[in-house]
């Protein structure tokens, strides 16, 4: 079982029932789940959009759109079904927080999907975890099992007229399914290629019909707001950046775990405080903020607010909260190769400037920090990733070309180090050197 | 192997287990098109048989009512899922920042040493097989390691030994050679 | 849609809104790279090729996915386009072998064009190049993963064009490669459209591979030589020691009426013109044996003999057979032999639909026939009986692609289930394979098939062999009821049309004019009155030894109807053909022909649209069947000009007012071609010189020449005037259809070595394609 942590500066919403048999439905209606979905029956599905605007609530799976916007492109009349997505694809690396969702609160996954259903009218929603995920996925069909038995699913939810089907579903391993498009190509039944857009999901998206898609956080989080009131959930965060989130702490740091904090809480406190800062008496080098698809900070850049505007203010993105914590014994060169050797195994390979530039960055860098690189050798990586940028079919080019560049750029000297030959200044005894084939 | 010759052999033996058929069944009434059963079921199909042998593929395409061609397609696409048998336990070590960052290297290398493989291999006895993977979202619990679907958190080198004694212990007196009949034939598109 | 304004590069451009970007740019003139875009198949915006700049719009767009709206901005060319697009090949040639100079495509790869333009060429890759064996899929099919730029036009085109769905896309990120649907082999259609849409040489042909070099080759636009629906392909010429050899067919122009398409005939069925069983000499029966001859000797004895059974035993007593493969001018001109110099209608060819029966049941009728243009482009088409993926491959992919475009409404009416009921918006099923009752059944039947065919405005209606005689006749009068509706009929080979239409029958002259019609043709000497033998009563008459001589061009009877080889004893067999067939091999003078791609000339397919043949090989010792024939006459009749109208160049430009039409067409001729920048190369040997008697006699050809030798297809019109009834006429009992598959072609198949690999690959390893 993952280790729970606490620290008093947390703000428990999402995590409120972590730990306390929430998978239990009965467990679940006691701690008062299953209450905002029946207001919800009740005020229909305007205004559950404008609570869900007026919350401020922003995507957790990390491109941060607000949710409440999200729901209402969708059009109000459709041909075709309309459908709710859960994103538990949970792949970047970083980041684990839907891991526990779906391990101690799977009916707030449930409930959220109802309400987003609700709010735009769909009769459908699948809840996709990752493939490795297998355990959450019994647990998640359990609590989808229960839900189904008690009506609170099927053709009449909670007595009223109105229905709500829900699958779960499960992966077989690919990051890129993670991505909206391609996570409906994937629940389809084909490779995760992500479609051409436009259209957009919330107008064409699984089996043609209208969807919305949303990360497992950000539906698990919609239940509370409606039981807490959007203005009170509004009220913890930074103007535009409502509420909490669950910030998974990993890294070098004393105490890693999943947090959650308001938004807009300040990185430096997060790593030093709440994390209990760096072990072993070593210094911070540097932080990835927001999953290994964001830019690299240094701690000089670390006394920001953990929003989405001050964090993209400081050159790298909150992304989906995974804020990995990098000691002054780590080399970035290695660091930087096993962040690229990631996405050239994850590229789905369909467009070029992705498969081919991931491809070469990851064997540029490792025969680079194998010590056989030359100075042209780090021109030519920033180059690479340079022209990857923006060019790609879908953001996975991105990320893997952002955080490139802010590592040959920020780190510069270090990759210098690696030159004429000379062995990793980081080696560790006993390890034989990363090289990625 | 000839198409003809697969589907001989589909008659003479079933493929799926009663149960796995059965799960089939439901699973594809679960959704408005059958197709989207493919990926679970190549995965409950691969539980069973240990990977996707070409029967395995047949059957899953003759069930879904697509080509054997669409099958590859989509289950290469798959990190997965594989056309070749793995151990029966397979010990995946996830090697991504988070778990590097706190020694996952050095518990893949024990791994290594004590199984006498390779970051990649399978031991002779087809009891274990290794595996460095990506991210597999446990890294606030790092290093991160998953044995077929098990995950073990926190995992240091001298762990190592604990988890292998422990799944070695899971097998019954009664299967004693747990070696499974070894890969005919390479996958195709392997 | 409509019109909007937007514009390219300051320039204002309008087009429907919701056009392709791309398109509407090409349109235009504007070039946009694109590697992955393929017009007609779907949108990929896989190769980043094709980016450019829209105004407002912060990321470079893809042009092959964005659609044009009013007031739009675009920039198509910049330094931050060209940056773009040369960081996509340098990523590209990071992993590609660069083997350019041994590899076939060579000089027409677009890849390799690219890294001209954006200057791409030097390396900045240090690292190990992914390396991987070439694959051969199939005969015809070999896959080099190093070369592939993962642009997927080929698993689209065998997808979506071809609704074969043999290819599929293996693995992910670099490791992604395209797959066949059986390990390491294909189980296809074996069309190569795969490998003509790859872009580089990672798909290459069986046949061309390693041969030559694009830019050795000359390269020669014609029409196929197989199946009736008459695509054009591009033969790639190269010279020789005795003259010149066909080392490819593809169709690198893409500018005939098969558009994209060509088939595993057109493409790879064409070696059998270098077969070395070609007949390269004429051969006279001396002593019971086929000996080599020359030509003047093997001509003389032909003629002579011809001419003294003629005057000894009178026409009556010779036949002839012609061909479904040789031009228009050669079928014309051997009927007009046949009636004039051997004074005889016993004429007659292997038939294998029942044109005449169309031409008749369409008399007085106008603007009633379909041409393959139109089926591109109908909104609603029947299909009755045939399976046009087999025999009519053209066909089923302007079908299917009509369909898959336009949304056309195709409905099938066949006993058998055909692969393109994938494609049929309702199909029926003709029980016990009679289709005679089909015309009343849509008239009065309460199924939804009847009913749909009912509600449809516009109609074309295409059928089979299956249909002939009176139920053709049917067939017309209930579609000239209803209104709206155009025919087209199916017949087997290149010129199986050109048979017909040009007389090859016995009781039809040229245009399907009555033998017994007074004054038809009046101006043919020695016009015998009454209709001759058919080809079963030829055999019949030669079995009772009442045969004198037989000639036979490109024509196998004895193989076709099994013959008994003595069966011909008491007859003098004369045989032109390629080779030498089991009818050849029975000859007294066998004379070497050249094949359809060895020669020019026009052929009109099975709907009747004409085309231009242009010479692509050469071979030292065949002559086409034009000059055999002239040869022959000039042995028996005294004044060629008789037979052949023919001048010499800028001699007389009257027009033919002066000494009559027939003297003056070579001239007009003449004087035509030069008009139109075209070399006059006038002798009694050039097939063209006929044309205009061909055009003046022949109800249905009027030759819209401009088109014509533009390499255009010009519709004839299938037009007869209305004599006799449709029951009266010899055909429909006679018509032996040859059932050709995807690698067979008649009699002539054998002769290709790559059709019969295909065939036997197809046959061993494969379960049947999915619907037949
Ligand atoms: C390569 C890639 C991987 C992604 N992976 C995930 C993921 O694992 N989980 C997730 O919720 N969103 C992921 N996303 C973001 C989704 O595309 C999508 O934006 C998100 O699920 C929307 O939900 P939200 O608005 O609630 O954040 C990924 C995006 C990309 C480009
Ligand atoms: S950027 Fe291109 S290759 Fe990379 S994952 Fe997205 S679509 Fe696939
Ligand atoms: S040869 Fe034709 S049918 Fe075969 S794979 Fe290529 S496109 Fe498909
Ligand atoms: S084989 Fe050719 S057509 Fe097919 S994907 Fe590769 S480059 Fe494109
Ligand atoms: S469809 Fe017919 S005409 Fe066209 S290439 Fe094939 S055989 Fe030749
Ligand atoms: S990095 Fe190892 S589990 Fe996420
Ligand atoms: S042509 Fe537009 S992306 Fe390939």
């Amino acid at each position: 079982m993952p280790r729970l942590v606490s620290h008093p500066d947390e703000v428990k919403i999402v995590s409120r029932r972590f730990g306390m048999g929430a998978t239990s439905i009965d467990r679940y209606l006691e701690l008062g789940g299953y209450e905002p979905v029946k207001k919800c029956l009740a005020q229909g599905p305007e205004w559950i959009i404008e609570e869900i605007k007026a919350s401020g609530l922003r995507g957790r799976g990390g491109a941060g759109f607000s949710t409440g916007m999200k729901w209402s492109f969708v059009p109000k009349q459709s041909a075709k079904p309309k459908y709710i997505l859960v994103n538990g694809d949970e792949s970047e690396p970083g980041t684990c927080k839907d891991h526990l969702i779906f391990l101690h609160d799977p009916h707030a996954v449930i409930e959220g999907t109802i309400i987003a259903g609700l709010a735009v009218g769909a009769k459908m929603g699948f809840i996709y975890l990752r493939g490795e995920y297998r355990y959450l996925l019994e647990i998640m069909e359990r609590a989808v099992a229960d839900a189904y038995e008690r009506g609170f699913l099927g053709s009449k939810i909670f007595g009223s007229e109105a229905e709500f089907q829900i699958v779960t579903q499960t992966g077989a391993g690919a990051y890129e399914v993670g991505e909206e498009s391609a996570l409906m190509e994937s629940l389809e039944g084909k490779r995760g290629i992500p479609r051409i857009k436009p259209p957009f999901p919330a107008v064409v998206g699984l089996y043609g019909g209208p969807t919305v898609i949303n990360n497992a956080e950000t539906i698990a989080t919609v239940p509370h707001i409606i039981a807490m009131g959007a203005a009170a959930y509004a009220a913890l965060g930074t103007p535009r950046n409502g509420g909490t989130r669950l910030f998974c702490i990993s890294g070098h740091v004393e105490r890693p775990g999943v947090y959650e904090l308001p938004l807009g809480y300040n990185l430096k406190k997060m790593i030093y405080e709440v994390a209990g800062g760096i072990p072993d008496g070593h210094k911070l080098k540097a932080v990835v903020p927001g999953g290994s698809s964001t830019p690299v900070l240094l701690p000089e850049e670390i006394d920001i607010g953990m929003d989405f505007d001050q964090v993209g203010k400081a050159g790298s993105m909150l992304g989906s909260g995974g804020v990995v914590v990098i000691d002054d014994h780590t080399c970035m060169v290695e660091f930087a190769l096993r962040i690229i050797s990631f996405y050239a195994h994850e590229s789905c390979g369909w467009c070029i400037p992705c498969r081919e530039g991931t491809d070469w960055l990851k064997k540029s860098l490792t025969r680079f920090h194998a010590g056989f690189g030359s100075l042209s050798d780090i021109d030519n990586i920033q180059y690479l990733a340079e022209n990857m940028l923006g060019r790609t079919f879908c953001p996975l080019g991105d990320a893997a070309a952002m955080p490139t560049i802010a590592f040959v750029k920020k780190f510069r000297k270090e990759f210098e180090d690696h030159l004429n030959g000379k062995p990793c200044p980081y080696a560790r005894e006993g390890v034989p050197q990363l090289t990625v084939v | 192997m000839s198409p003809k010759s697969k589907k001989e052999k589909s008659k003479s033996a079933p493929v799926f287990s009663a149960e796995l058929a059965a799960r089939f069944d439901a699973l594809v009434e679960k959704y408005p098109v059958k197709r989207s059963a493919l990926i679970p079921m190549l995965l409950y199909a691969q539980d069973e048989a240990g990977y996707l042998s070409d029967a395995v593929v047949a059957e899953v395409a003759r069930r879904i009512g697509i080509t054997e061609l669409e099958v590859r397609d989509v289950a290469s696409y798959y990190s997965m899922l594989r056309f070749k048998p793995a151990g029966r336990y397979n010990i995946q070590v996830c090697t991504n920042i988070s778990c590097m960052l706190r020694g996952a290297y050095e518990v893949s290398e024990r791994f290594q040493e004590e199984l006498g493989i390779g970051p990649q291999g399978v031991t002779p006895d087809g009891l274990f097989s290794l595996e460095e993977v990506e991210c597999i979202g446990a890294c606030c619990w790092a290093p991160a390691v998953q044995v077929n679907y098990d995950f073990h958190d926190e995992i240091r080198p001298d762990h190592v030994l604990g988890i292998l004694s422990g799944y070695r212990g899971k097998i019954r007196p009664a299967e004693k050679d747990p070696a499974k009949e070894p890969a005919k034939g390479t996958p195709p598109h392997a | 849609m409509p019109e909007v304004t937007f514009t390219v590069d300051g320039k204002k451009l309008r087009a429907p809104a919701g056009t392709l970007l791309i398109d509407a740019c090409r349109k235009a003139g504007i070039e946009i790279p694109a590697f992955c875009y393929y017009p007609g198949l779907s949108l990929q915006a896989a190769c980043r090729m094709c980016v450019v700049r829209q105004e407002k719009v912060p990321k470079l767009q893809t042009a092959c996915t964005t659609t044009v709206a009013e007031g739009q901005v675009f920039i198509t060319e910049s330094p931050e386009i060209a940056q773009a697009r040369k960081a996509t090949i340098q990523l590209l040639l990071g992993n590609h072998p660069l083997d350019c100079p041994v590899c076939d495509a060579g000089g027409e790869c677009e890849l390799q064009d690219m890294t001209f333009k954006y200057g791409a060429g030097e390396s900045l890759y240090a690292e190990a190049k992914h390396h991987r064996d070439e694959q051969q899929w199939s005969p015809a099919v070999f896959y080099d993963r190093p070369r592939c730029i993962l642009c997927y036009r080929c698993v689209r085109m065998c997808g979506e064009g071809m609704d074969v769905w043999a290819l599929g896309v293996s693995g992910r990120g670099a490791d992604s490669l395209i797959v066949p649907n059986q390990p390491n082999q294909l189980d296809c259609e074996q069309c190569g459209m795969c490998i003509d849409v790859c872009p580089v040489g990672a798909l290459t042909s069986g046949s061309y591979r390693y041969k030559t070099r694009p830019w050795e080759m000359t390269h020669v636009s014609t029409v196929c030589t197989h199946c009736a629906d008459g695509c054009t392909v591009t033969l790639g010429v190269r010279q020789t020691s005795d003259g010149s050899e066909i080392v490819r067919a593809d169709n690198r122009d893409k500018n005939g009426i098969n558009g994209d398409f060509l088939c595993a005939k057109g493409r790879f069925g064409f070696d059998f013109v270098e077969s070395p069983d070609r007949l390269r000499q004429p051969l006279v029966r001396s002593n019971g044996r086929l000996e080599p001859a020359s030509w003047e000797h093997a001509i003389r004895l032909a003629a002579s003999k011809l001419k003294e059974i003629r005057d000894t035993r009178g026409g009556a007593a010779i036949g002839v057979i012609g061909s479904n493969r040789t031009t228009n001018e050669e079928n014309y001109l051997l009927q007009k032999f046949a009636r004039t110099v051997l004074h005889t209608n016993n004429i007659d060819h292997e038939r294998s639909t029942d044109y005449a029966a169309l031409a008749r049941a369409l008399a007085g009728q106008s603007g009633k026939t379909a041409s393959l243009r139109d089926i591109a482009s109908a909104c609603a088409i029947l299909l009755i009986g045939g399976n046009p993926t087999d025999e009519h491959p053209l066909l089923a992919w302007l079908l299917r692609t009509n369909v898959r475009l336009n949304r056309a409404r195709l409905y099938i009416a066949n006993a058998k289930p055909i692969k393109l009921t994938r494609q049929a918006k309702d199909a029926l099923k003709i029980k016990s394979g009679d289709y005679n009752d089909l015309p009343a059944s849509l008239d009065a039947g309460r199924s939804a098939f009847a009913k749909a065919i009912r509600a449809e405005g516009s109609l074309l209606v295409i059928f089979g062999e299956e249909m002939r005689g009176e139920a053709v006749e049917k067939l017309v009068a209930w579609g000239v009821k209803r209104g709206n509706v155009r025919f087209a009929c199916l017949g087997d080979h290149s010129n199986s049309r050109g048979a017909a239409d040009m007389g090859l029958l016995p009781d039809l002259l040229p245009g399907y004019v009555p033998v017994a019609a007074p004054g038809a043709f009046s101006e043919y000497p020695n016009l015998p009155a009454t209709p001759g033998k058919s080809l079963p009563q030829m055999i019949e008459a030669a079995g009772k030894g009442e045969l004198g001589a037989l000639l036979v061009v490109g024509a196998d009877p004895v193989a076709t109807r099994k013959l008994d080889p003595t069966l011909f004893n008491s007859t003098f067999l004369v045989v032109q053909d390629l080779f030498l067939t089991e009818t050849a091999a029975l000859a007294d003078v066998v004379f070497p022909a050249a094949s359809l791609y060895e020669k020019s000339g026009t052929v009109t397919n099975t709907f009747g649209d004409l085309q231009l043949l242009r010479k692509g090989a050469d071979r030292a010792g065949v002559k086409p069947d034009f000059e055999i024939l002239v040869r022959l006459a000039g042995g028996i009749i005294d004044d060629i000009k008789t037979l052949v109208p023919f001048g010499q160049r800028g001699v007389t430009g009257d027009l033919g007012q002066s000494r009559g039409a027939q003297a003056g067409e070579a001239d007009r001729h003449a004087i035509w071609l030069e008009a139109n920048g075209l070399e006059p190369k006038l002798s009694p040997f050039d097939p063209l010189a006929i044309l205009d008697e061909i055009e003046r006699l022949v109800p249905g050809y009027p030759l819209d020449r401009i088109n014509l030798f533009a390499g255009n297809d010009v519709h004839t019109k299938l037009s007869s005037p209305g004599y006799v009834p449709v029951a009266e006429l010899a055909g429909s009992g006679l018509i032996a259809p040859a059932h050709d598959t995807l690698f067979t072609s008649g009699r002539l198949g054998r002769w290709s070595e790559a059709l019969k690999q295909l065939a036997q690959h197809q046959a061993k390893e494969l379960v049947e394609t999915a619907a037949d």
